[in-house]
């Protein structure tokens, strides 16, 4: 039970990186990215491929997946963002089935639709299943309080009000002299780079990827995450990724509520209730749980304006 | 052997096919401005609407194919007046996000009703014709005249009627339309209709070549992107040319590229499209 629970807990965490990942880029500049699976696959890849055929220690491979994730978003957003949001939409989306091809093609490189198995995991050979689980939890969890420590530290100082100057009116941000185009560049990089670090945590906690295991399903688990928790909001991303894993576990008894539902129905049925879930909580919650505060001048160090004459 | 030609020949039969969910795309782009990807389960229930007409109640394929167009057509509009519209006023990309979150929904219904097994129409078996070494099933040519004719029809009625006029007026400028007088609410309705319409035919035509299971829209949406996107989004005639272009060059991949890459030639073409040409072939230049 208590490794059923710590294994809840390190997808929970997973999912809530991946929501500060997209929170960056969407909560903060508003830029969107649909390829969220695509990163997040880069990620685990290039962790994964280090440490197995590389046999580099898996500190680095974490640190490769994030750079693979950032440098491809870096890329992403160089080309688009000069355009208009619709166009990122579009372009993010075909980037994450590209990879997903990418990963079941090259089987030289990714060992194709078999997936890579035996990525290692920190102990995993000196622990038993249950402490492995819940070292990972911790780990997790540290990983976690530095990102969000980080986040918040960045989107309360100057850096983050000008992210979120671009993301309400960047005409206005452009005049007030500050460089938008290459403040997104980085904010989006940031945001993939998180989604690659997500993607390497998981490849090293199942130590077992698959290009399936990277459909794009799984944007919809962290939009629900992100919204529902309220985009804009580090917390507020946690709490979400809580949330979503609780409706996705909970839809598992589907099968004890509604007896005679094949295998495939139940799956449908926890589709259909997260991307509802999605639907209802953007209409209806478009703020979030936990709410953006409005910046008070008082805490933004300007304290009262004064006149000079 | 004949490669090049055949494989022309491969590409404007499958671009034929890629036209009418692109057009469905882009129009529905043009007049609410942002990017609807519903398309997806939409094409799949289209492909769904046709198979129940043809397979279990028997009916001519001809008439699926009009299955198809009205229950895509009215799921669509439905779709629209449910989730979509109330979110326009939070902007195009939270709709853009509900819209994936809509497919989700659409395409779980139809997998919860008809499993994942794969389905295949019921089509007499022909053999294939040969033209100067060239292959071509009948298939595959009655789709390119049936998407012709639709093709051609649906130019006519949006140049020389009144509701494409009024449409074209709706896309350019709401609260102006209004004010003349045109019901923007209906004629959005009914563009969203025609578009989804066009998707659905998409679905079953793409699916009379093979078979189709829940995911036969998804796997073909990068390629409509495509078509759209390299056709400038918003542009009907674009739409077609870059069907066009997106069939005839993924099937040209294939000279140098393994066939699993084809569905990535169609985000090759957007990223090269974006960045040498960004509002498209045939798109509205943009300030």
């Amino acid at each position: 039970m208590i490794s059923y629970l710590a294994s809840i807990g390190v997808t929970i965490g997973i999912y809530a990186l991946l929501a500060l990942g997209i929170n960056v880029a969407w909560g903060l500049t508003g830029m969107i990215n649909l390829g969220m699976a695509g990163f997040f696959a880069l990620g685990a890849y290039a962790s994964a491929i280090a440490t197995t055929s590389g046999e580099l220690p898996i500190l680095i491979g974490v640190v490769l997946g994030f750079i693979f994730a950032a440098g491809g978003g870096l890329l992403l957003a160089a080309i688009t963002f000069r355009l208009r949001g619709d166009y990122l939409a579009i372009i993010t989306l075909g980037f994450s089935e590209s990879v997903r091809l990418f990963m079941t093609n090259e089987i030289w490189l990714t060992r194709g639709p078999d997936g890579i198995s035996d990525i290692p995991g920190p102990l995993r050979g000196e622990l038993t299943p249950r402490d492995f689980n819940l070292l990972y939890l911790g780990l997790m969890i540290v990983v976690l309080i530095v990102v969000v420590i980080l986040l918040r530290n960045l989107a309360n100082g100057p850096y983050g009000r000008a992210l979120r100057a671009i993301r309400d009116d960047d005409v206005v941000a452009a005049v007030a002299g500050k460089p938008v185009g290459r403040l997104r560049l980085e904010a989006f990089a940031l945001g993939a780079g998180l989604l690659g670090l997500a993607g390497a945590l998981f490849g090293h906690y199942h130590s077992y990827i698959a290009p399936d295991m990277f459909l794009p399903l799984i944007t919809i688990y962290i939009f629900l995450a992100l919204t529902a928790g309220g985009p804009g909001n580090m917390l507020g991303a946690v709490l979400g990724a809580a949330l979503v894993v609780a409706v996705l576990e909970g839809t598992r008894f589907v099968h004890d509520v509604i007896p005679g539902l094949s295998i495939v129905q139940v799956a449908a049925v926890r589709e259909i209730t997260v991307g509802l879930l999605l639907i209802l909580a953007l209409r209806f919650r478009p703020r979030g749980l936990v709410p953006e505060r409005p910046a008070r001048s008082s805490e933004l160090g300007l304290s009262t304006p004064r006149r000079n004459r | 052997m004949e490669l090049i030609p055949q494989l022309l020949v491969n590409g404007v039969l499958y671009g034929s096919l890629l036209a009418l969910p692109a057009i469905g795309f882009t129009t529905i782009f043009a007049v609410l401005r942002f990017p609807n990807f519903s398309v997806a389960s939409i094409a799949t229930l289209g492909a769904f609407a046709g198979w129940v007409a043809n397979v279990p109640l028997g009916l001519p394929i001809l008439v699926a194919v009009v299955a198809a167009f009205v229950i895509s057509g009215i799921v669509g509009v439905l779709a629209d007046d449910i989730v979509l519209r109330p979110m326009r006023p939070y902007g195009a990309l939270t709709t853009a996000i509900a819209s994936i979150a809509l497919t989700v929904v659409l395409e779980n219904m139809i997998r919860f009703g008809f499993g994942n097994d794969l389905r295949g129409y019921d089509l007499p078996l022909v053999r294939d014709w040969r033209f100067l070494g060239i292959r071509v099933g009948p298939q595959q040519l009655e789709n390119l005249v049936l998407a012709t004719i639709i093709m051609v029809l649906l130019f006519v009625f949006l140049r020389y009627g009144r509701f494409g006029k009024a449409m074209r007026a709706v896309a350019d400028n709401p609260q102006l339309a209004a004010l003349k007088g045109i019901p923007s609410g209906t004629v959005t309705r009914l563009a969203i209709f025609i578009a989804m319409g066009l998707v659905g035919v998409g679905g079953i035509l793409q699916g009379l070549g093979t078979a189709i299971d829940p995911l036969t829209g998804f796997r073909f949406i990068l390629s409509i992107f495509a078509a759209a996107v390299v056709g400038g989004l918003g542009s009907i005639p674009g739409a077609v040319l870059g069907a066009f272009v997106i069939g005839i060059g993924q099937e040209l991949s294939l000279v140098i590229l393994d066939p699993t890459y084809k569905s990535a030639v169609g985000f090759l073409a957007i990223l090269v499209v974006l960045i040498f040409r960004p509002e498209g072939l045939l798109g509205e230049k943009r300030q």
